[in-house]
């Protein structure tokens, strides 16, 4: 299409206007994360980095990321499987209920959270308490991983209608049972789809916090329950802030990490 | 390709497995069987089933004398939604709130999108979405201090626009609406970014050459083609936007949302069959939605 | 903390699982209370220690180093008692009395609201103060307190307390306040900038304004209401939200709202007008002229107890002078060890606090949660519960 050169200077403009919007914030924690005023107030008082040092010892900022990263693998891995599953079924198979199907695996993600919250809190509670199971770590991947599987659902479901089911048939006729053509021909062609759904999964755990609330045994601290109950310490706040900047800043890392995957994955 | 020779293998396993592989071959049912059964056990018993759980405690009630739930049906929480006023009020106030960062969400990520997938350089385009994804990996409560500390009577907000003489709009709804829209954008930047990167230029080129404006173009040909990663978009931005009751908390002002009557309900009063009824408003409106952006593929699109 | 405090107010059964649970073997029933309470002898002498003593607790009650390296006093204990701790930190009362009930916890830092239902469902014995030495120390003040004992029998161990203060911007509010009219009567003044504690359990803060202020509608004890008292607390709050800027439920977001200015006048707590003070803010806090509501925990002991010498062990490592302190410090409240006093690294920390100051905390009426049968006695009225103040309170805010 062919825009006039103010109209791409405008959206340029626009899109500057819109990413200064997106990072102030973010640059203003990475601030205050040096301000020496414990409540973050405007404009600094002057700048520290006392907080850096609390953070760098602080054990319990440390579990909390190594709890999150367990929930995050454990409800990814879950829905890595079922979401897969799900798509090969849907987009493979003609069958009645396909589209409730489809459906169902887009209500986790399309009903607010604290629904989702309470509903599996609730349940968790009546049907896991007589087995003897309290709420802990496992009750928060199974929440996590319940809206998770759609991320995956959707990238394998888009990635399985462009790869059509032609390599699969040939890897069929030239001898291959249906695990050797999964194991060779498919799953190959899937990695990047599932790489690229898998981290968004990922990243929707990792800073997931209502229906964690619900779901998490009290001994439990993801990172985000962590930052809930710290920020509101006046000692520990400035501390939250050192953590939410490091995650910025390495976030980087998966971010990219899942670009270059999708991209790979809508090349042509 | 030596590995997609058939492999003898010796023993027993082998041949189950070839047993197996051929079953499935040869029977697709048992196969979608086998593909369905694990997730539909998960997303109906475990999923659908709790939420049915859910709406049946919203026909119980709590005895306020025990605390226990008091499992008779009743439709007295249902009633009390329905005729208390502040019910009203703040469920139609919390559609708005959704309404209002579902619509700044697009007119914002809608250029932004354009942008980034069909007029900035190529080698540009991964970096920018990197750029506008980065936020979602910063934590969402870190985030929303940060915006309350912007928007304080003393932030940052009054003082770069106090030499213009303008305020911000201090704590309150507006203030809601817009810290959401920001939490929210990512989330409909990249389906409609994905959407129109899909959208193949030599179409755009082609509406130009036989002779559509810029205007004709995104009206009759992009928005058409775009419009089911938009609603994709909005259904993350529309749901999450409903079912928040922290941000309200934290730059709301005095302001609540009907996730927070929710959320005192069950945290503060134990009253599970209360908040339960309450939930079914968000529910409802979800699943309207949801019925409606249905028809446009949008669920595909997520 | 804020958890914690979160946890006090939001607390919603309290005392209304009472009469349900009490059970009839040998109970009796407390005085004024209308509730029975199960006949649970206290451990009459202690043992050698189990090795271990788990524990249910508020945030910020058994540190041990993780958050901050300089503030722990359970590594201490654990190498001196040879008890490791197995600490749970709960959000809600609640939670706290459900995890009690699953009889895997030998002790409970107990809220008001909590500790009241955990006696009289036998989840918790009498404690034999005669094991804990340090109780001898403890504020008279605190002991023998409606929500730690019956009848005189201790139930638990004191740990620290607290009061609602007002609090104003000393360089926006003109003339000092002494009164709570400050922020009901008088709060158009403040348009915009008046601030109160979000949560159910300040309608209880509006009772005890009118208390004084509408004698005649024969308030006595602000968490037993009445329907017409009710009413009268719930009108002076909705006519209160015009004034109110926001409300606050977490103390970072009040020290921030205080320092910038969006709230000039409202509820605190002591330890947030020291942080907004810390912050160079011109801030002035009053215990106003009708008293205040405010909060205390109690230290109890499980009824199955597993490792039941080693909880006394903690019972009187928590109220001991120094960890007491300690404690008292971290989390920002007054401790219970006069003694304790003695031991803050801030020596004015005390005075501050008001710890010792019996005339001050005479004047706090300690959170407990509202439930049908009057707390004060009350045998021709029924009162008004908590799950009614939670409804009351979204309609406050509308």
């Amino acid at each position: 299409m062919t825009l006039s050169r103010g109209a791409r200077l405008a959206l340029r403009a626009f899109t500057a206007l819109g990413l200064a919007f997106v990072y102030v914030p973010l640059f203003l924690v990475v601030l205050n994360s040096f301000n020496a005023d414990r409540s973050f107030g405007w404009p600094p008082s002057g700048l520290t980095t006392a907080w850096w040092a609390h953070a760098l010892d602080n054990e319990g900022a440390r579990q909390a990321v190594l709890t999150s990263l367990k929930a995050g693998a454990g409800a990814t891995a879950v829905a890595l499987v079922l979401g897969t599953m799900v798509a090969f079924a849907v987009q493979r198979f003609r069958f009645f209920g396909r589209d409730t199907v489809s459906l169902l695996v887009v209500l986790p993600i399309a009903l607010p959270g604290i629904v989702t919250g309470i509903a599996l809190g609730n349940a968790f509670q009546v049907v896991l308490k007589p087995l003897g199971i309290g709420l802990g770590l496992f009750t928060v991947i199974v929440g996590h991983a319940t809206f998770c599987i759609v991320t995956i659902y959707n990238n394998v479901l888009a990635r399985l209608r462009r790869m059509g089911t032609a390599v699969e048939e040939a890897s069929a006729d030239l001898g291959a049972d249906p695990f050797q053509t999964f194991r060779y021909v498919t799953f190959p062609l899937l990695r990047p789809a599932l790489l690229a759904g898998g981290l968004l999964a990922f990243a929707l755990s990792f800073d997931e916090i209502i229906v964690t609330t619900f779901t998490a045994g009290p001994g439990v601290t993801t990172l985000p329950i962590w930052i809930f109950t710290n920020l509101f310490r006046p000692n520990q706040a400035p501390v939250v802030n050192v953590v939410a900047a490091v995650l910025i800043v390495l976030s980087v890392v998966p971010v990219w990490l899942a670009q270059r995957l999708s991209g790979e994955a809508t090349a042509h | 390709m030596s590995g997609l020779a058939p492999t003898t293998l010796p023993g027993r396993p082998a041949s189950l497995r070839r047993r197996a592989a051929a079953l499935l071959h040869r029977r697709p049912l048992v196969r979608l069987g086998l593909l369905l059964s694990a997730p539909m056990l998960w997303l109906v018993v475990a999923y659908l089933g709790a939420l049915f759980a859910m709406l049946l405690t919203a026909f119980w009630s709590t005895d306020t004398f025990t605390g226990e739930v008091d499992r008779t049906f009743t439709w007295q929480n249902f009633q009390d939604l329905w005729t208390g006023e502040v019910y009203r009020t703040i469920a139609l106030r919390s559609v708005a709130v959704a309404a209002g960062v579902t619509v700044l969400c697009l007119a914002i990520a809608f250029p932004m999108a354009f942008y980034m997938a069909k007029v900035a350089r190529p080698r540009w385009r991964p970096y920018l979405l990197i750029a506008v994804l980065t936020p979602l990996w910063a934590a969402y409560l870190v985030k929303v201090y940060a915006w309350r500390v912007i928007l304080a009577d003393d932030g940052l907000l009054n003082w770069a626009l106090g030499p213009l003489g303008a305020r911000g709009p201090g704590y309150g709804l507006t203030a809601t609406v817009l810290v959401l829209t920001y939490l929210w954008l990512p989330y409909m930047i990249l389906p409609i970014y994905t959407g129109l990167e899909r959208l193949p230029d030599s179409l755009l080129d082609a509406s130009g050459d036989l002779g559509a404006g810029t205007l004709r173009t995104l009206r009759r040909v992009v928005a058409p083609m775009v419009f089911p990663s938009i609603a994709a978009g909005s259904l993350f931005t529309f749901s999450l936007s409903l079912g928040d009751y922290i941000t309200v908390k934290i730059v709301g002002g005095r302001g609540q949302l009907i996730g927070n009557v929710v959320y005192d309900n069950i945290g503060a009063a134990n009253d599970l069959p209360f908040a339960a009824a309450v939930a079914t408003v968000p529910v409802v409106v979800m699943l309207v939605y949801i019925a409606a952006v249905r028809r446009t593929g949008a669920l595909e699109e997520l | 903390m804020q958890t914690k405090r979160l946890g006090v107010a939001f607390a919603a059964l309290s005392l209304l699982a009472l009469s349900a649970c009490g059970g009839g073997d040998g109970s009796s029933t407390a005085s004024g209370q209308g509730f029975k309470v199960p006949n649970i002898p206290a451990q009459k002498a202690l043992g050698a220690g189990e090795g271990e003593v788990n524990i249910v607790n508020w945030a910020g009650y058994a540190e041990d180093g993780s958050n901050d390296k300089s503030v722990d006093w359970v590594h201490p204990f654990e190498k001196q008692t040879g008890c490791k701790v197995n600490s749970k930190v709960a959000g809600t009362s609640d939670e706290m009395v459900a995890l009690m009930k699953t009889g895997e916890y030998d002790a409970v830092s107990a809220s008001g609201d909590a500790s009241l239902r955990l006696i009289a469902g036998g989840q918790v014995a009498p404690v034999n103060t005669a094991l804990v030495p340090n109780y001898a120390d403890v504020f008279a003040g605190l002991k023998n307190k409606p929500w730690n004992s019956i009848k005189g029998v201790a139930y638990g161990i004191p740990h620290g307390r607290g009061a609602n203060l007002l609090m104003w911007r000393s360089d926006k509010v003109a003339t000092a306040p002494d009164s709570w009219s400050a922020v009901f009567d008088q709060g158009s003044a403040y348009k915009g900038h008046v601030t109160a504690y979000d949560s159910p359990i300040y309608i209880a803060d509006a009772a005890l304004y009118l208390m004084s202020a509408k004698p005649d509608l024969g308030i006595k004890d602000p968490y037993a209401l009445d329907q017409k008292q009710f009413d009268a607390a719930v009108a002076l709050l909705k006519q209160q939200k015009a004034n109110v800027g926001e409300y606050w439920s977490d103390y970072t977001k009040e020290v921030q709202a205080f320092k910038s200015g969006d709230s000039v006048i409202g509820t605190t707590w002591q330890v947030i007008a020291n942080l907004v003070a810390a912050e160079k803010t011109k801030v002035g806090t009053v215990l106003p002229k009708e008293g205040a509501t405010g909060w205390s925990d109690t230290w109890m002991v499980a009824a199955k107890a597993e490792h039941p010498n080693c909880a006394y062990k903690w019972l009187d490592w928590i109220v001991s002078p120094k960890v007491n302190a300690q404690v008292a410090e971290w989390f920002g409240e007054a401790p219970a060890n006069s003694k304790a006093c003695a031991e803050t690294s801030d020596k004015s920390f005390c005075t501050t606090f008001h710890a010792a100051d019996e005339a001050y905390f005479s004047k706090v009426h300690f959170w407990t949660t509202p439930i049908a049968q009057c707390l004060d006695g009350r045998t021709d009225a029924k009162c008004v519960d908590y799950a009614q103040w939670t409804r009351a309170w979204t309609e406050i805010k509308g």
